[in-house]
């Protein structure tokens, strides 16, 4: 049963995984319409967006691991 | 599932998606002590030999025009010393050899561990945690041999309202001592799961040969896997490279804040 | 599968085979030691070897773009230079030509004037010559004709069956030519 709660709890930690997806596309959609209202600027500006979209994963990837500590180290 | 850790059998599927991590000695069946060659040290050594033939042989006959294998090294140099110049600073040069270091291992770690069977070193937290602890523990040291007290500014947000300033400071602070963790998972993470996920793809991709399902279940689902595995494997290729950029130019961000702490 | 996933993870974290061979921390030394062995490699054949040999390169190539660039210019210039020197040889040339041209015309106008003057002294020789000859053989010529002249009226005045008188024959005759 414990092991059980656990595997739910993984599932629903992975929702998180998911939820950084949509931060990292925002961060590349604003990227992107950013870059064709000022082209010129786009180049200056791919290690910022590097800088973001990890950022914005981390937090996904906090969840990812939670999710494996409880598929298999709890 | 832990129990069937070797060989979790479904419906006749095998899954081992996790059986590729498995840290083994490369001579023999014993132990593994501190000083065992494991499979992780062969792909190591491997690593090593990569960045040599690339770097030292591909650079050795310092032509002015050059070779192909010259080009490639001069790209790699070039592409790194320009970020560490441009997000870390003109004063971060003397740091470049440093970050080189960190990217080369991790890009070529990546990448061997690509190579089907092969055993990828940066999918461990013990290889990703100690790189990150390097990067923080030597921008901690730079940070304040550089700057001593007035480093402890970085956590004192001197823009933001007087009464907010400690709240902030508790979560700069926060900020600041995640960093390793966040550092380290992402690597590991990314590199793990793409290839846990193409191995569950790969024992899809057996549907077809097992006896157990039927062979229009089969037919369906094994070239939808095969199709999956390659597409994945692209996206891994592309994440192999992306996650070395990613570690190299946090990396560079982390000593921008060190070397620039009221910036 | 799961009931007993708990227990069981901790069984197989004891014997060095868990779930996640990532977490069995029995094993990080030795990733950790070889891990540092290959950094401090891959930290001293970059940062002895093949940084510093890469950066001379580059720093090479770029003496030489600069030095090729300043040597283009050079050579430029030279170009140029060589040009204006040979616009003014070819100026000089085209003026010199044109003096010889001259000089050559003037000395042919000359000849051609000495020469023309010589042949119209040496015409104007044979014209008073021929004119003299034409002269004398008029001349012989009158004196011949006042002879025929003077001949056939004596004999047609003698075939008309007169006297011919020779002295009135030759003045009427004279008188004729005269006329």
């Amino acid at each position: 049963m414990e092991g059980q709660l656990a595997h739910i709890g993984a599932g629903l930690a992975g929702l998180g995984t998911g939820l950084a997806a949509l931060g990292v596309g925002n961060v590349a959609a604003n990227y992107l319409a950013g870059a064709l209202r000022n082209p010129s600027a786009a180049a200056s500006q791919t290690a910022t967006l590097f800088i973001g979209i990890a950022f914005a994963e981390a937090l996904g990837i906090f969840s990812f691991l939670v999710a494996l500590l409880l598929m298999f180290a709890v | 599932m832990a129990s069937e850790a070797h060989g979790a059998e479904e419906g006749g599927l095998t899954f081992h998606p996790m059986d590729q991590f498995q840290l083994e000695s490369f001579f023999g069946d014993g132990p593994i002590g501190m000083f065992t060659i494991t499979n992780a040290t062969v792909w190591m050594a491997l690593a090593i030999v990569c960045v040599v033939a690339m770097m030292v042989f591909g650079s050795s006959r310092r032509a002015i025009v050059p070779s192909r294998a010259q080009s490639v090294a001069e790209l790699a140099y070039g592409f790194i010393y320009k970020m560490v110049e441009d997000v870390a600073g003109k004063d971060a040069v003397k740091f470049f050899p440093y970050i080189m270091t960190l990217f080369m291992f991790i890009v070529f770690a990546n990448f061997l561990g690509l190579i089907p069977m092969s055993f990828t070193t940066t999918s461990h937290f013990a290889v990703t945690v100690v790189l990150a602890l390097l990067v923080f523990v030597t921008v901690t040291v730079v940070g304040f041999v550089k700057n001593g007290a007035s480093f402890l500014a970085l956590f004192w947000v001197s823009s933001a309202p007087l009464a907010l300033r400690p709240v902030l400071a508790v979560i700069e602070i926060i900020s600041y001592f995640v960093r390793p963790v966040s550092h380290s998972i992402r690597l590991a993470g990314n590199v793990m799961a793409g290839h846990a996920v193409i191995k569950v793809f790969a024992a899809f991709a057996a549907a077809l040969v097992v006896n157990e399902i039927p062979t229009a279940v089969g037919a369906i689902v094994t070239p939808l896997s095969i199709l999956g595995i390659t597409a994945l494997y692209a996206l891994e290729v592309l994440v192999a490279f992306i996650q070395a950029y990613v570690f190299a130019i946090l990396t560079c961000v982390y000593l921008r804040d060190a070397l620039h702490p009221s910036h | 599968m799961a009931t007993d996933t708990s227990a069981a993870g901790h069984a197989a974290d004891a014997a060095a085979a868990p779930g996640m061979p990532q977490l069995d921390f029995s094993n990080w030394g030795n990733q950790i030691f070889w891990l540092l062995v290959t950094l401090v490699v891959i930290y001293f054949v970059l940062s002895r070897i093949a940084l510093p040999r890469i950066a001379a390169v580059l720093a090479e190539r770029q003496g030489t773009i600069t030095n090729d660039i300043a040597a283009a210019e050079q050579l430029k210039a030279k170009a140029a230079e060589a040009e204006e020197a040979y616009n003014l040889a070819l100026a000089n040339a085209r003026t010199e030509a044109q003096r010889i041209v001259a000089e050559t015309k003037a000395e042919i106008q000359a000849d051609l004037d000495a020469a023309t003057a010589q042949a119209d002294a040496e015409i104007a020789a044979k014209t008073a010559e021929s004119e003299k000859a034409i002269g004398e053989i008029r001349a012989g010529a009158l004196e011949s004709i006042r002879e025929v002249a003077t001949d056939t009226a004596q004999e047609i005045v003698t075939a008309l069956g007169g006297k011919a008188d020779a002295d009135a024959v030759k003045a009427a005759v004279q008188a004729r030519m005269k006329g």
